[in-house]
Order: C-alpha cells, then structure tokens, then sequence
C-alpha cells in the first residue's frame, strides 16, 4: 500500500516569523506528486508553469513544478501528514 | 587585472547545471565556492602529506607540522597581525566567539558588569554572551539599530561606560551588507577600557581587513566564507590579552605539560605557547591547508580588488532590481560606498522561501529567512527577508539574469 512518505524527501520548517513547511518531493516521484496535486487541489493562480497558488480542504499552498511545496499555518504534522495523504494517496 | 569570467574557471562547481539552468550562485554570505587551488591542496595532503601535527619527529608529522603552521602565517599575514601567536584556529566564527565568551568572559565577567552588543547582530554574537549571562549575571546592553538598518553610533556612546567590559560588533552586516565602522566604536570601548569583539564573517572575505588599524582586541572569521573549506575558522586575539586567558578546551595540544604529583594527589599543568593552548586535541589540519591556500587565492586577487568588484556589481544590480517591478522592494541601505555585496530583498505578496524557491527553479540560489539575524528582522519589521550576495566570481550577466527571473516574479 502507498504511503506518503514513498513520495516524500523531506520536510522543513522554514526560518523566519511565518512558520511555514516545505515539503520536497523524492526526484523520482516528483513529477508525479506534481501531477496528482494539481488534479486534486483547485488552482487560484499561477505564473509560467513554475509556481502554482491551490486551494484543498480550505488549506492554501503554494506548488512548484520543480517538486515542492509550501504549506502556511499549518498547525501540527499531524495536519501536514492529513493533507499530504489527501492529495497523493 | 580582475576577470570574475576567467576567475570563474577555477571554480569546478560553476560549470554544473541546476534545473537545466546554469548555476547561479548568489548566496555567498552563507558560503562561498571553492576554486581547484583549494580542493587539489586538501586532496594533495591527503595524498602525501597526512599526519597528525606537533606529535612525532617522522617525516609526514613534520610536513604536517610545517603546512599548519604556515596556515597560520598565511592567516596572520592576511589580516596584519603581529604573529602565528595572536591566530587561533577554530571551526568557525561562532566557535571563536564562544571562545571569547567561555575562556574570558566566564572569568573576567561579573554581577555588576556590562556588555555591549548591537541589534544587528548574527545569533552567533548575541547568544554566547546570553549563555554565560545566565552563569554570571552580567547585564547585556544592546545598541540600537535605525530604521533603515544602519548602526546608531549614538546608541552606542550612551550605552558605554565604566561598567562595560567588552563591545561585541560586527564588521558587516550579514543581512543589509552595512560596513559598520569599528574602528570608531573600538576607539570608544578602549576609552572607558573595554574590549573589543568584532565578527569579521562578512568583511575579512570581502575587503582589506588590519587588526592593528582597526584596533580590534578580537576578530572572528571562517574559512568557508572565504573560498576555504568548512569546518575552519579563525580566532584572532592580541596576543597580551590571549596569553592571559585561561585556556577555551581541556586536552593534548594546548598543554606543555602534565605531571601528577603524589603529595597533592592532582596533576600540575602547565599551558602549551600561543596560539596552541587555544587549540587542543588534534586540529583540523587538512582544513588549515585548504584555508592556507583560500587567503594565498584571495592576496593574489587583491582585498581592493575584490571589494571594488562586488561595490560594482552591487551598484549594478540595486537600480536594476528597484527598477524590474514594482512588487520588489530592498531593505536596508542603498549607500554603496558604505556596504558590501549583500542585498536583502522581497517581493510584494510573496514570502522569502517563494521567492527563493522561483529562483531556484531557474538554477539561482539565494537565501531565504532571518539568516540568523531575528533581533534585525524584526526592528525592520519584516517577517523574512531573500538575500543575494555576491563573491569574486559573480558577474554582471548573473544580475541580468536573476533581474529578469525577479521581473517574472513580479508578475505573480
């Protein structure tokens, strides 16, 4: 069975006052996380097929063709791990 | 005659590719790149030189010997000290700052004492001091920063008096670039017979730096900053002010003897000469040569030079980078004449790591955050900030390039 962390590389917290979470896909399932997410997740906008502003679960985030993500004010990992698992799984 | 394209041969890691793209590194106040000269010295000693240094009387001890301590004539030199004696070897600026902090301030330091640092400090030179606060209960007084990130001179003058024993500074600013003027603030420190620390992690890379003009009782600075490997860096001290410390670490190296004495039941012990009683255990010698040949790289390019060069790479990208989008904005000084080749940034709706993320994706590499500066972060009020800073190698068509990425950005 599939889980999240066969796509996933690592997970960072960012620095600075926003707390945000980056989360990098594996290289070689990166393309295909990129694609099931944007499947999934509504987009709101978007610029050169580069970065992708979406909207999941009343959950904004920002995407990027190149296999990352960040997620802002997320409260635990556990709600990481929560929509994580809604978007590839 | 100075060529970032031809300098730019030496570095193998600049002809690589990140995400198609060429890369373009322009995160050089974290780390620089390494040119062949230091890689193939490190590799050369592991090839024929390694040993473990002031040990044994074989050959390859003896060579060892003799690199490592030329490194720290080479550094010696290179920053206008009198000698090997006022030049320590550490893993790096925090590790020197610590070193100041344990080995004299947990001894000079007392309930009534002040010491000075500034808001625009990296964490490295505010959070050693709070530690050994906490031990001895000395008030840290901080000196105010403008608005517009420039050091408050006047801040400083009030806050230093009789009680303070030593004022912390750094040269330049690793978030705005600002070059603060030390010697000014050092003169102060020594009028009411202070000390002075200054965190040389961003000027001793980047422009001509003389311990004795500036006055400075302490400087700190890394080897990875300044095209040498990591894991080395640099204390220097006056060496009348070194030789009546107490020594940072316990071990082999720093101590010229060790003799148990049945009667007392405890052994004697007796310090090893400057700058080894700083240096115990066995030091980072292939880190040494690697930085022995990093500062022969940099006085062959010249410290003018090298400052002359970002000052107008600097020049170059500032007018472009206001000028590419409205949704850009630089924080800090735009004064060139007085700030070195790092340019905080960010753009209008956009956080940093965005920002640096989109960058990224076009194979350039910029910071993203507080770059361990959130006292400076959050007198600007800013919640993050992207950061491009430039070395030797940079050049005028990799700000073309991350202008034109940075305009696209703006679109978002």
């Amino acid at each position: 069975m599939a889980k999240v962390d066969d796509y996933i590389s690592r997970t960072d917290g960012t620095c600075g006052k926003e707390k945000d979470v980056i989360v990098t896909f594996k290289y070689e399932r990166r393309n295909e996380a990129v694609k099931k997410i944007r499947e999934r997740a509504a987009l709101k906008k978007s610029l050169a097929g580069i970065i992708f502003e979406l909207e999941f679960k009343n959950h904004s985030f920002r995407l990027y063709s190149s296999g990352k993500v960040i997620f802002r004010g997320l409260e635990s990992k556990d709600e990481l791990n929560s929509i994580l698992s809604a978007l590839l799984l | 005659m100075f060529d970032p394209h031809k300098i730019r041969e030496h570095f193998p890691i600049l002809k690589r590719k990140v995400n198609d793209y060429p890369l373009i590194y322009l995160d050089n106040a974290a780390t620089s790149q390494k040119p062949i000269q230091v890689i193939n010295a490190i590799k050369d000693f592991y090839e024929k030189h390694n040993a473990n240094v002031h040990r044994a009387v074989h050959t390859l001890s003896q060579e060892a010997s003799e690199l490592y301590e030329d490194a720290h004539d080479e550094v010696a030199r290179f920053i206008s000290a009198r000698g090997i004696e006022e030049t320590v070897f550490v893993r790096g600026t925090t590790e020197a700052i610590n070193l100041v902090a344990y080995a004299w301030g947990l001894h000079n330091l007392e309930k009534d004492d002040e010491v000075v640092v500034s808001l625009m400090e990296h964490h490295s030179n505010i959070v050693p001091w709070e530690l050994i606060s906490r031990i001895r209960g000395f008030k840290i007084r901080f000196a105010e920063v403008n608005r517009n990130g420039a050091l408050n001179y006047e801040s400083f003058e009030d806050l230093i008096s009789k009680r303070t024993k030593i004022v912390c500074l750094s040269h330049v600013s690793n978030v705005t670039g600002i070059i603060n003027d030390v010697k000014r603030v050092a003169k102060l420190a020594h009028e009411y017979g202070a000390l002075m620390l200054v965190d040389g992690a961003q000027s001793v890379p980047h422009m001509p730096v003389n311990v004795k003009d500036l006055d400075m009782d302490f400087l700190a600075f890394s080897g990875h900053k300044m095209l040498g490997p990591t894991g080395i860096g640099v204390l220097y001290g006056k060496s009348e002010i070194l030789d009546k410390m107490e020594p940072f670490q316990g071990g082999g190296e720093m101590i010229k003897e060790v003799s148990f004495s049945g009667k007392t039941g405890r052994c004697s012990i007796a310090w090893n000469s400057l700058p080894w009683k700083f240096e115990a255990g066995t030091p980072d010698v292939s880190g040494a040569v690697g930085l022995r040949e990093a500062v022969r790289y940099l006085r062959q390019l010249g410290m003018e030079n090298v400052k002359k060069h970002e000052e107008r790479l600097t020049s170059y990208a500032v007018p472009r980078m206001q000028e590419c989008s409205e949704k850009v904005e630089i924080y800090g000084p735009t004064d060139f004449s007085s700030k070195c080749g790092i340019i905080p940034f960010g753009v209008e709706g956009l956080s940093s790591h965005d920002v640096a993320l989109f960058l990224d994706n076009f194979g350039i590499m910029v910071r993203s955050g507080f770059h361990c500066a959130q006292p400076l972060h959050e007198l600007l009020k800013l919640n993050s900030s992207a950061r491009a800073s430039f070395y030797v190698y940079n050049t005028q068509e990799e700000i073309d390039k991350f202008v034109e990425v940075l305009e696209e950005i703006g679109q978002f």
